[in-house]
Parts: C-alpha cells; sequence; structure tokens
C-alpha cells in the first residue's frame, strides 16, 4: 500500500514506556491537523494496545514491543502494534466487553475502547507466536481552502 | 502517591489527577482503598478534575471502589469528569453502576 510518511518505535514492555508510547504516536499524528478529541481518541487506543502487551502478551516477562505507524492517503493513520509473546487463543473471547484474564485491575473493556475509538481493528494471534493489533484512523480534513 | 481527601459527615470526595494508566493504576487503587478503609464513609465521591488522561485502567478503579463501597453498603459518586475521561468511562457503560454529577460523562 502506498504510504505518505511512517515511523517505527521499539521499547521493553514496561509499564513506564505506557505513557511514552502514546505521546509519541500522538506527535506523529499531528501531522494530519487532529482535533483534540481525535488525538485523545488514538492515544487511549494505543495506551489499550500497548497494555495489552505488557499485561497479557509478556505477562511474566519482558519482551519486545514493535510499534509502525504510516500516514496513508485520505488523511489515515495506520497503526501496528506488535509483540511476540504468548499470543491469544481465542480472540472473539479476548474482544468480548468485560472479559479480563487480568484480575482485579483490569476491566476488560481494552479491545472495546480500541474498536469504538478507531476507525477499524484488526487483530490476528498465534498462541505461543505474538500477537497483531491493526488499527487505522481517518482524521477529519477541516479548515482546507482547496 | 499523595491524593487530596476530604471527608465530610461521611462523606469521602478524594480528588484524582493526572494519568490514569496501567502504569499508575496499582497505586491509585491501593490509595483510594486505605482512604475507606480508614473513614469508612457512606458515600465515596472520586473526583475527575484534574485527570489529564484516562484508559481502561481508570474503569477498573472505578470499578474495584463500587466493589469497596457495596460491602460497606455505600454509593459511589463521580464527578467533574473531562471530556477525554468521560469518553472512556461513557464506553464501558459504567453509569449503570455509578452515579455521575456535574461535567457529564457522555464526550
Amino acid at each position: 500500500m502506498k504510504y505518505e510518511n511512517y515511523m517505527t518505535l521499539e521499547f521493553p514492555s514496561k509499564s513506564a514506556n505506557e505513557a511514552f508510547a502514546r505521546a509519541a504516536v500522538a506527535c506523529f499524528a499531528a501531522q494530519l491537523d487532529p482535533n483534540l478529541e481525535e488525538l485523545n481518541d488514538i492515544k487511549t487506543a494505543v495506551s489499550e494496545a500497548v497494555t495489552n502487551c505488557i499485561v497479557h502478551a509478556y505477562r511474566d516477562s519482558i519482551g519486545e514491543i514493535l510499534i509502525k505507524c504510516r500516514i496513508l492517503p485520505e488523511n489515515t493513520l495506520d497503526i501496528v502494534v506488535r509483540d511476540h509473546g504468548c499470543g491469544i487463543e481465542d480472540i472473539a473471547q479476548a474482544r468480548t466487553p468485560m472479559f479480563s484474564t487480568g484480575g482485579e485491575e483490569r476491566s476488560g473493556m481494552g479491545f472495546t475502547i480500541m474498536e469504538s475509538f478507531m476507525t477499524s481493528l484488526n487483530v490476528t494471534s498465534r498462541p505461543g507466536r505474538g500477537t497483531t493489533v491493526h488499527m487505522k484512523r481517518k482524521i477529519v480534513r477541516r479548515g482546507s481552502t482547496d | 502517591m499523595n491524593l487530596t481527601s476530604f471527608l465530610q459527615d461521611k462523606r469521602l470526595t478524594v480528588a484524582l489527577r493526572g494519568e490514569i494508566d496501567h502504569h499508575s493504576a496499582k497505586e491509585v487503587l491501593r490509595v483510594v482503598g486505605n482512604k475507606i478503609d480508614l473513614y469508612l464513609p457512606y458515600t465515596l465521591v472520586l473526583d475527575f478534575r484534574e485527570v489529564t488522561f484516562m484508559d481502561s485502567s481508570g474503569i477498573a478503579v472505578v470499578i474495584s471502589a463500587v466493589r469497596r463501597m457495596r460491602e460497606l453498603r455505600g454509593q459511589v459518586i463521580v464527578q467533574n469528569v473531562p471530556p477525554q475521561p468521560g469518553k472512556v468511562l461513557a464506553a464501558s457503560g459504567i453509569e449503570r453502576i455509578v452515579k455521575v454529577e456535574e461535567g457529564s460523562c457522555t464526550a
């Protein structure tokens, strides 16, 4: 697919990196001139995806998280969050609202929020090999004179 | 972490602040839990005015507070919710289990 700009981030699955990851993606997204709500939607979705890697994919270990962002035609931000962790056995179950294996600290709303805050969400996983979360968000064009 | 709180007539208000994500939520849960255990309020008010960002970890904070307050036969009120945390709370349907006051939850 033709892309107009891209960036790649790689960092260990430490929870201190959650704030860094969502802020970095938001900075990259700024070139699409999003409004505050669109920017917050993107930050929230990235935070959920990265948290899943930390809490689930690398539950008892520290592993590598990869984020790839691309600017696609039609003012669309494309985000891929990938880990090489434990994978998801049942993706449909994982995406069910309120379902969580994370205990009291988790609400089970991560995928639900990614789904409702982004234009599209695609999850692929291989147990034992890792998970890829692919999200797109179209940003409304504003105030253009053309 | 220090969270400012205010107690009057068994109504405990806790001012949450900053970014509530998985990294910070554990500490927020602990601090709010300790305050409930210490003051044994009838009503717990979680004030979101100073919350600058929240993901689903914040929902877990609210749900956990509701559980603890139910044990005390008390209630939880969420107030002064800015748009971003409000949108996350609304997506979770939290208004079915807590009262949301001033600064609505529907972003």
